[in-house]
């Protein structure tokens, strides 16, 4: 089965569409969407009616922290801008999609694979795996084979053999990558809806759960008029600018 | 991840010891053929299939259940041999995991492995270099396919019957060590020691660099060397104090051990065998390059130097090597994509001068970003299909030499300016005379044989024989293996102004 990982998708309508559409014509057959479908970007509503009607239709779907905020108000130690945010997208949404956030699960689990947005040590904590022993920490906290998760916007591949020995690699987009069963490994896409890695073209990854080969993929988006969206909203200009550079 | 179920031929749970007739998804095992330390290997069929292709199947030796670097390399081979395709690698064609039995089953190549004529060397000359070649090429159609080897030697190489020739096309095998620049390098973490054969693991191998290519040229100059010599330029050292000797201490040159060994061939292997990459090749193309044009092999200190170095000069290159890290910032597709053979095929003796200079200008930009490439000048020199050829002009003078001259001749501007100054000092530009009744088919062979990267050519003038002949540029462009430059000059406006 092809199988899409699509995580941290903020609330932008132009790359989750053009990783969609990017996704559909390799034929996935399933989405798994990881998490922080709200927040920074301008469309909350449509990329949260997008979301709900693959989980009905049988996609993964876990709980990031800004979904986690946006149902719960803004945090008293959050910053002066992000309350900002959480408070803006709070207003956009109808009761029924901020009642979708809130069943979100922390974690969810398919055969050998575990969803989850930030780690499986702590997911409610939402520590980031940003190295090779956060990512060990993940592996050992869960019997998996294969994790998949977000909250870090940068692709990468963490894979860790029996003996703990673990590695960490920054995948090059569109190579197939066999994913050994002598190892257990821990994927990250990369943000689809706001990427940081110096590239703005949207991030996503596809697994084929048959032959166990990952791919990453980038997709160049308008990213211009998610920008402008984003500044037409009221939004913090950071938000707007960051999005063209993709940093 | 096997790609065949079970069969209904009453197949038993496998596990070692294997034996004749078992069934492991799907392929039936006829005979073991090797028995070594790390793998056996079975001629096996592929039940109710009538698919020709000799298959083998590689099984792993565990020793003792817990192997890491077997079970790793293993792993590394499964993961890099399905990326890989062409003539210089077997057909990959099943697997199988350590859930259950661990396996490779790929295409058989007949014949036995280059080892044999190891035992036999001294070999001749021609014969040394007639293998280097042969190697050279099949390292550079790996490398552009993002795998640097990392495990170089005699018994990992087979050749592949072409025929008419004596030595077919080389096979390399066995990419347990291997490297591709696109896949996680499942071997990294396993870093205790250095990965690779004694004899002939490159300098910066012992020093952990996985991803350099040069490092396979290395292991092919220590081929070279003792098929040459009949002696290991490093010995066969199994600790790592005795790999680091090689960081600081010379190789005895050949021809000291062989003194029919040519100059160009004592330059080629040294160069490499150079400590740093970046004095070797800088593509396996262009070493095979020099190995199939000794005349054109510029000759430096290593082509006559007569002994190692003296124990003054051995000691302060251990000093350097002590605290040298060696640069990783190559890849093999970087690599080798940095160091390209641009060919200009230059119609000397026939072509408009405006368009001899557009042609030269055109060279020239590309030298310019490209400064690692080599340039090879190529002219053609129509020989009769039929009957004798006038190989003298009028005047006495030879025509190959006078097309030789001339071609000099045009490429000097090339050879002066600044930025492919320092590549014709070393030997990077190159001259060629083919003699050939065919002029396109003669420069098309020429670029697939010497792995030319880019051709660089005039158009057809617009003259009336021309015309009638057809154009040479045309059918290159059409039909080589490269990328190809038509240039055209502005003639008209050039001349009118």
């Amino acid at each position: 089965m092809k199988l899409a990982l699509v995580t941290d998708l903020h609330a932008n309508r132009e790359a989750v569409s053009a990783v969609m559409a990017h996704a559909e014509a390799r034929g996935a057959e399933r989405f798994a969407f990881l998490g922080d479908f709200v927040g920074y970007g301008a469309d909350p509503g449509w990329v949260v009616d997008m979301v709900r009607e693959h989980a009905a239709r049988g996609a993964i779907t876990v709980m990031g922290n800004h979904d986690e905020a946006v149902v719960q108000g803004p945090r008293p130690s959050m910053v002066a801008e992000a309350r900002r945010v959480v408070d803006w997208t709070r207003a956009q949404l109808s009761a029924e999609q901020l009642g979708f956030l809130s069943t979100l699960p922390m974690s969810a689990i398919d055969g050998d694979m575990l969803f989850v947005h930030a780690n499986a040590y702590a997911p409610t904590e939402w520590g980031y795996v940003v190295g090779q022993a956060d990512a060990v920490r993940s592996l050992q906290a869960s019997d998996r084979r294969f994790t998949f998760c977000g909250h870090v916007h940068e692709p990468r591949l963490y894979h860790m053999t029996a003996t703990g020995k673990a590695g960490a690699f920054e995948p090059t987009p569109g190579v197939p990558i066999p994913l050994s069963p002598q190892r257990r490994w821990l994927a990250i896409p990369g943000s689809a809806g706001q990427p940081r890695d110096g590239d703005p073209a949207a991030c996503y990854a596809s697994f084929d759960t048959t032959s166990a080969n990952l791919t990453f993929h980038r997709v160049p988006y308008d990213a211009e008029a998610a920008a402008a969206k984003v500044r037409a909203a009221g939004l913090p200009e950071s938000l707007a600018q960051r999005l063209i550079d993709g940093h | 991840m096997a790609t065949e179920g079970a069969t209904a031929e009453g197949e038993a749970t496998p596990k070692l010891p294997l034996e004749a007739g078992q069934v492991i998804d799907g392929f039936r095992l006829e005979e073991r053929t090797h028995q070594g330390g790390m793998a056996q290997l079975w001629r096996v069929t592929r039940v109710g299939s009538d698919d020709p292709l000799p298959l083998i199947m590689k099984v792993p030796r565990i020793k003792g259940g817990d192997d890491p670097a077997t079970i790793v390399g293993f792993e590394v081979e499964q993961m890099i041999m399905p990326s890989l395709a062409g003539v210089h690698v077997p057909r990959f064609v099943a697997s199988g995991d350590f859930t259950r039995q661990p396996y490779i089953v790929m295409e058989r190549i007949e014949g036995t492995s280059l080892k044999a004529r190891f035992d036999a060397a001294p070999i001749p000359i021609d014969e040394v270099v007639q293998i280097g070649a042969k190697v050279a090429a099949a390292l550079h159609d790996l490398h552009r396919q993002h795998v640097v080897h990392l495990d170089v030697k005699p018994s990992n190489i087979m050749f592949r019957p072409v025929p008419g020739e004596t030595y077919g096309d080389a096979v390399l095998l066995d990419f347990g060590l291997s490297r591709h620049d696109h896949l996680p390098d499942l071997l990294e973490e396993e870093f205790e020691l250095p990965m690779g054969t004694g004899p002939y693991m490159s300098p910066e191998q012992v020093q952990f660099v996985r991803n350099d290519p040069r490092s396979d040229l290395f292991a092919l100059g220590v081929m070279l060397y003792h098929l040459a010599t009949g002696a290991r330029p490093f010995g066969a050292p199994t600790s790592v104090r005795g790999l680091r000797q090689r960081l600081y201490r010379d190789p005895v040159p050949p021809r000291a051990l062989r003194a029919d060994c040519p100059p160009w061939l004592q330059e080629i292997i040294l160069r490499c065998l150079e400590v740093k990459p970046a004095l070797r090749h800088q593509s396996a193309a262009q070493l095979g390059f020099d190995l199939q044009h000794p005349e054109q092999v510029v000759l430096t200190e290593r082509a006559t130097r007569q002994a190692r170095n003296g124990s003054l000069q051995t000691a302060r290159r251990w000093f350097t090597a002590m605290g040298a890290e060696p640069a990783a910032d190559a890849s093999a597709v970087t690599q080798t994509a940095r160091s390209p053979i641009l060919m200009a095929a230059v119609d000397v003796a026939g072509a408009e001068p405006h368009l001899l200079e557009a042609v030269r200008t055109a060279v020239q930009r590309l030298l310019h970003t490209e400064p690692a490439a080599r340039l090879a000048c190529v002219a053609v020199m129509k020989t009769n299909r039929i009957g004798m050829d006038e190989l003298v002009e009028k005047d006495g003078s030879s025509k190959h030499v006078n097309l030789l001259v001339q071609l000099k001749h045009w490429a000097r501007p090339v050879q002066q300016a600044p930025a492919a100054g320092r590549a014709a000092h070393d030997g990077r530009v190159t001259f060629h005379v083919l003699e050939a009744p065919d002029a396109a088919g003669a420069l098309i062979d020429y670029a697939r044989k010497n792995q030319v990267d880019h051709i660089v050519m005039g158009a057809r003038s617009s003259g009336g024989l021309r015309r009638y002949l057809g154009s040479v540029s045309a059918r290159v462009a059409a039909e080589a293996d490269c990328t190809v430059t038509v240039v055209r000059a502005a003639a008209a406006k050039a001349e009118g102004s």
